[in-house]
């Protein structure tokens, strides 16, 4: 069967392969920390799940270490003229291989859910979204009659513009794994508790939904702070108290994170990966442009749980 | 004492220090406050790491971006933009945020993202149909557009997904209320995810349209 396991494989082999060109790329200034850096990434990849949990503790120190030695970034720019060539050259073929691989994973998680035996299930589009890059480095190779080192020399160079905030996400993950560890939910549960107007529906309502964004900006995951805001506010106020809907409650309150979610760098894989990815400047870039939407959705978020769930 | 780590994550990212030697640090000092000894720490740390792998899978995508991008997909939807009258910045990201919704309400969540279609395909449409807008823009303007490309791919993401039934916010809702003996099926849970994802495409394509009218200004003050 099928399963993650094959995936992890394939993006082992991916950064092993940026590890190799990166360390014979002479323009890069840092290319040895560079290199080291993803190949240490393809062994966790590989080899992650027999490292052990001290195993996986060292790697990640390594690949902290390397990250604020500094990474650098390499030659392998197409000059803009050979670019437009190749646009007039090509044309539209270059959509439709930008496309196999949204269509490949829309198409592969209905066929493979059709196929239990022979997929991981739960796992289907990451799998199809993996076979749609195998197919389009195939297509694309072949089509715009490209040597086979030429995706991955290019995608070494947009890897080396993300450099270290690869891995933010991944990381913030593992400290919210931590912080769950040491219990910091409870405790700003019984901290928001005390904090909260005594005696107001409008009151708890607020407290509820701007707890949920503050958390959520705090931990960078939602996720992390529904348990914390539901159990210290959601279900003993709301729900218990003033006999709130529990669906619409904890529904839009979840939402009412999300907008938080929009505000903060600690939700890394959203707003400073593609900063770093679109190679912008100004690091919380995408942030600034979320402000003007999260702040207004979060008001309608809180004014709707006021006013569906307390009929 | 265990939010000390809160407030070394929170001064760490307002002063700018390494992002990631200050999650670390968060993490030793929050384990430590618990009393975790230090290796106990790393061991949850590194479990937790390698739990997270599939986070870090979307970079495979990137050979493939590369490669378009230098045979010139950038170059070419900027040329068909350029040829598309009435294209414009707030329409085009105002489609793409309808599209991204629906894709992500029927759980669809992973077939657009940041590496997978901002990156190739929004932000470089996104930016040409601003130039054929405002004419020629400035650096930093520039920038602007792409983050816009990138903000609406993230309302479109979060105000779509909770409206499928199996999303992982639905499930963790689900599985919270039950501890309490609350019963709830996820459909009863996702369809009030409707009204705030109508409201996301409200607002943000208000935002959108007035970035169209933003653009016709600055083409009107740079005309000769």
């Amino acid at each position: 069967m099928i399963t993650l396991d094959w995936v992890y494989a394939l993006a082992g082999a991916v950064f092993a392969a940026f590890a190799l060109l990166g360390l014979a790329d002479r323009g890069n200034p840092r290319r040895w920390t560079t290199a080291a850096f993803w190949a240490l990434l393809a062994t966790s990849m590989w080899a992650g799940d027999a490292l052990g949990d001290l195993g996986n503790g060292v790697l990640v120190l390594g690949l902290v270490a390397l990250g604020a030695l500094g990474l650098g970034r390499g030659d392998g720019v197409v000059p803009p003229e050979v670019r437009q060539a190749r646009a007039d050259r090509f044309g539209n073929r270059l959509f439709a291989i930008a496309l196999i691989i949204p269509v490949t994973a829309l198409v592969g998680t209905f066929l493979f859910k059709a196929a239990p035996g022979w997929f991981d299930t739960k796992q289907a589009t990451l799998i199809a979204l993996a076979l749609g890059v195998l197919i389009a480095m195939t297509a694309g190779c072949l089509w715009l009659r490209a040597g086979p080192l030429v995706p991955l020399q290019q995608g070494r160079r947009l890897m080396d513009c993300v450099g270290w905030a690869a891995i933010l996400p991944q990381m913030l993950a593992s400290l919210g794994a931590v912080f769950a560890l040491a219990g910091v939910g409870d405790v700003v549960g019984s901290i928001v508790q005390q904090a909260i107007p005594q005696g107001s529906l409008l009151g708890a309502v607020i407290a509820y939904g701007l707890g949920m964004a503050l958390f959520t900006m705090v931990m960078g995951n939602a996720f992390a702070a529904f348990p914390v805001m539901t159990a210290a506010i959601g279900i003993p106020l709301l729900i218990r108290t003033y006999h709130g809907d529990p669906a619409i409650v904890c529904a839009i309150g979840m939402l009412a994170g999300f907008c938080g979610t929009l505000l903060t760098p600690m939700a890394a894989n959203f707003n400073l990966v593609p900063a770093a990815l679109l190679e912008l400047k100004d690091k919380h870039g995408v942030i600034k442009r979320q402000v003007g939407t999260a702040v207004p959705l979060l008001i309608v978020n809180i004014a709707l749980i006021y006013w569906l769930a307390f009929p | 004492m265990v939010l000390l780590g809160i407030a070394i994550i929170v001064a760490g990212f307002l002063l700018r220090f390494h992002p990631l030697l200050v999650i670390l640090a968060s993490a030793i000092v929050t384990g430590l406050a618990a009393g975790l000894d230090p290796l106990a720490i790393l061991a949850a740390f590194g479990k937790a790491f390698n739990e997270a792998r599939y986070v870090s899978i979307i970079w495979i995508v990137l050979p493939v971006v590369g490669l378009l991008e230098a045979h010139g997909l950038q170059e070419r939807a900027r040329g068909l933009i350029a040829k598309m009258r009435g294209a414009t910045v707030g329409r085009f990201l105002t489609f793409y945020l309808i599209l991204r919704q629906m894709l992500a309400a029927v759980g669809l969540t992973s077939v657009a993202g940041h590496p997978q279609t901002v990156r190739p395909l929004v932000a470089p449409i996104a930016e040409a149909a601003a130039e054929t807008q405002a004419g020629q823009l400035r650096e930093d303007e520039r920038e602007k557009i792409k983050a816009w490309a990138a903000a609406t791919d993230n309302v479109g993401l979060f105000f779509g997904e909770d409206i499928f039934l199996a999303i992982g916010s639905i499930l963790l809702i689900k599985g919270l209320l039950e501890q309490y003996g609350i019963g709830l099926e996820p459909l009863q849970l996702s369809v009030w995810a409707i009204p705030t994802a109508i409201a996301a495409l409200l607002i943000h394509g208000f935002r959108l349209w007035r970035l169209d009218k933003r653009l016709a200004r600055i083409r009107a003050e740079r005309a000769p």
